[in-house]
Formats: structure tokens, sequence, C-alpha cells
């Protein structure tokens, strides 16, 4: 089979339903491929559906209808914990561990993973270094000492340390100053070349989705309006688009 | 005040010894409610039938009046009687709300965010309950034991109308003989234990509280 080489991830005609899918379907009828190495980027309005589809690729919500497959085999058939460890997983605000110091966050997964503890540690300094944070001067510090920029930063190496093949981001800059979210995208594109990983990323940022994608689908009402290259993306003929475009051009202006 | 001082010099070892069997009897007491109290709280995070139930019974002894479940438990074979173990029992039992209603609350009001960041990098349940949720809702569980540790220190005076000793004592025999250097003799040192109780278990709730 040769999708699932090439298709990491791989939706079939996926809707979902809160409450045991009795309740207004949230994603309607999804179908979409995410081949290795590729960023993909889901855009829309809030409430279009964005979050859901990507906890349909962890397991926190299993379809109520189609098929939701990570390297080829549907996300019920999986050990959600197995699947779960490998995919990183990063939201807005970063959803750091109060309690643990920025080298426990790090750790955490190589920890759940039984890692032996100097490779934990060497990971944990790699993995800082990476996202641009000096480990000695950052590794014993608590999230509440950080800034919104370098808590996102710990949020992305805290998703890479176990090396997953994916990573999933929930509007990761989202509540950052604008100059900080500008310095973290440019950083964060680089890295994402680099390493290579197969990534899905949410935002209501047109301009971001622009930066970032390799290709870019937009949602609205849980349904896929219009998937493309980001070249491609603003010649879409379908009013979604042209409402999102209009928004660059008021930002553009106002800039 | 000259005549309640020269009354408390000239009982000190008696108030002192009835001081130690109050705390002695608030400790043991605390100690049965907290392991109850805290696994329970635990426990009923993710079980909503039996969170209502628990709640609910923990509730209702809370609602007694202290005298009458001290009175009420007199009779029920093996923890009644007359004495020390029932009045245990009975300060157990309404210690237990405040330290299960905390650790639930404690337990459960914890950024969503952390949840399911903590949910979504793999970890079991069990794993979130004891490295994240426990850890984080601690400050609150205690700011139960605290409020529970002066209830109890407060209402175990009331041990002594069933005879398991304590300061209450003291405030019996004083309001039955109108001798208020009697009752001042168990009120004070009562009232200082719960000053310092609160004192203790605020320093240690603040230090755990993380931000």
């Amino acid at each position: 089979m040769s999708t699932a080489e090439q298709n990491l991830i791989e939706f079939r005609g996926v809707s979902w339903r809160p409450n045991g899918g009795s309740a207004a379907a949230i994603i309607d009828d999804v179908s979409l491929e995410v081949p290795r190495g590729e960023t993909l980027v889901l855009l829309g309005r809030s409430g279009s559906g964005k979050t859901t589809l990507l906890k349909l690729i962890n397991g926190m919500h299993w379809p109520s209808k189609g098929e939701v497959l990570v390297e080829g085999r549907a996300t019920p058939e999986w050990d959600a914990i197995r699947l779960r460890r490998g995919i990183g997983y990063v939201i807005q605000e970063a959803g750091l561990f109060p309690h643990f110091t920025v080298a426990e966050n790090v750790g955490l997964v190589p920890g759940l993973e039984n890692w032996p503890r100097e490779k934990i540690a060497a990971r944990v300094k790699e993995m800082l270094q990476l996202v641009g944070l000096a480990p000695e001067e950052f590794s014993q510090r608590r999230p509440r000492e950080l800034s919104g920029g370098q808590r996102q930063r710990v949020g992305v190496a805290r998703a890479l340390a176990g090396d997953p093949p994916i990573l999933l981001m929930d509007e990761p800059f989202g509540a950052l100053d604008p100059v900080t979210r500008a310095e973290l995208q440019r950083e964060f594109q680089a890295l994402a070349r680099r390493l290579g990983k197969t990534i899905v990323f949410v935002t209501h940022d047109l301009r971001e989705a622009l930066l970032l994608a390799s290709r870019i689908i937009l949602l609205e009402k849980g349904r896929v309006v219009a998937s493309a290259e980001p070249e491609e993306f603003l010649r879409v003929r379908h009013p979604e688009v042209l409402a999102f475009a209009a928004s660059l051009d008021v930002q553009g202006g106002a800039a | 005040m000259t005549g309640l001082w020269l009354f408390m010099v000239e009982h000190q070892s008696e108030i002192l010894s009835a001081t130690v069997e109050h705390v002695e009897l608030v400790l043991i007491a605390m100690a049965a409610a907290i392991s109850i109290g805290v696994p329970l709280g635990m426990v009923i995070v993710q079980r909503a039938k039996l969170r209502a139930l628990a709640l609910g019974i923990a509730g209702i002894f809370q609602t007694i009046p202290s005298l009458a479940l001290f009175g009420f438990l007199i009779p029920i074979p093996f923890i009644g009687g007359i004495g020390k173990r029932t009045a245990i029992v009975a300060l157990t039992l309404y210690a237990l709300l405040p330290i299960l209603r905390n650790t639930y609350v404690g337990l459960t009001e914890i950024d969503p965010a952390v949840l399911e960041s903590a949910e979504a990098m793999g970890m079991t349940q069990g794993q979130i309950l004891f490295r994240v949720r426990f850890p984080l809702g601690l400050a609150v569980i205690l700011a139960g034991v605290r409020t529970a540790t002066i209830i109890t220190i407060g209402v175990a005076t009331i041990a002594a109308a069933i005879g398991a000793g304590g300061l209450g004592t003291f405030i019996f025999r004083g309001v039955a003989l109108v001798n208020d250097s009697l009752l001042l003799a168990g009120a004070i040192p009562a009232a200082l234990l719960a000053i310092l109780a609160d004192f203790l278990l605020g320093r240690l709730e603040r230090r755990l509280r993380v931000s």
C-alpha cells in the first residue's frame, strides 16, 4: 500500500458530531490527505471546526462517520496513548505544566517513554537550543517566569522532544504580540523545513497560513471549501476565500 | 482576670493533659478523615454518580448538630458507646465534607489547556491524576484540611459530653457550676489551638500554591 507510506494522515468521509453523535455536525464529510513532510494549514473562522479536525487526528475525538487513518491505521484501532506519544501537540498559551520546570516540561514525553536520565537531559538541552533558548539560562525556570514568546518556544520544544513524525499545532502563536509572533513564525518556518516533520497547523490568520503552509485547506462550517497551495490560494473562487482575502487587505492597509 | 490566671496556674497540669487529650482526638480524627476524604475525592473526579452520592452523604453529616451526632452514635454497635472511639468517629464524619469537597474542587478546577496538553501528550488518566491534577490541586486540598482542622478543634470540645475527655471537660464543668474560670480554662486553650493550626496550615498552603 503506497498510500499509507505517502500519506501519514488521511481523512475518509469523516463527520463528527458531539454528544456521541446526536448533536449537529461540527465536521461534515471531510476527506483529505496529508503527505509525509507537508505543512498543512487548516484555515477558518472561529467555530469552523479546525480544532476538532486536529483532535480527530490524535484520537481526542473519534469520527462519528468515516475514518481517520494515521500511518494507514484507523484511529480507534490505535492504542490512544501510543498514538498520542507519536504526535507532538502545541496549543495557544502552550499549556505548559506550571508546577514543572522548563526542563521537566520538555522532558515529559521522553520520561513517559522511560528514556534513561542522561538521554533525557541531553534531549532537553538539544530541544531548547533548537527553539533558541539557552539551556543553562532557562532549564530550571518555571513557566510563570517566562514571556509569552518563551513559553511558546518551550511548547514547541516539548512537542518535538519525543521525536514524533507528526506535529499538531492549534493557533500556537495566536496569543503573542505581533512582533514576537512574526519572529516565531519565521523561525518556525525554518525549523519545520529542517526537521521534515508532517505538520498540521490551525490558524484563523491568512497571512500566517500563506507564510507557513505547503498547502492551505479552508474550512467553513465543518466542510472543506478550498484546498490549494499558498501561491494558488488567493485565486480560488469561493466567497469564504474572498472574505479572508478581504481581511488581508484591511490588515495590509492598516500596517 | 487574676482569678483566672491563678486558677490556670494552679490547675496547669490538668489543663495540659486535657490539651494533649484534645490534640490527640483531633489528630486521630483528622488522619482518618484525610485518609478517607482525599482518596475518595480522587476517585469521584471521574465518576459523576458516585460523586453526587459521596458529596451528598458527607453533606448530610455536616448538617447534623454536633451534639446530636455524638448522641446518635452512642447506641451503634462497634463504633458507638461512651468514650473516645465514638468521639473520633463523629469528628471524622464532621471533617469529611470540607476535605472531600476541596479535594474534588482542587483536582477539577485546573486550567483546561494544561489538562488538554497532558492528554494530548499521551499521559494516562492515572498519570494525569497523580502528576498533574494532584500537585496542582494540593493547595486547595490543604485549604480543606485547614478548614476541617479548625472545625474539629471546636467540635472536639463537645466530645466531653460523651466522656471522651479533652478541653471540653472544663467547659462543661464550668457551665454546670457557673464558674467562668473553669469554663475559660477549657475555652482559651481550645481557641489558641485553633489559631495555631490555622496559622501553620495557612503557611504550608501558601508555600504549596503554584501560580
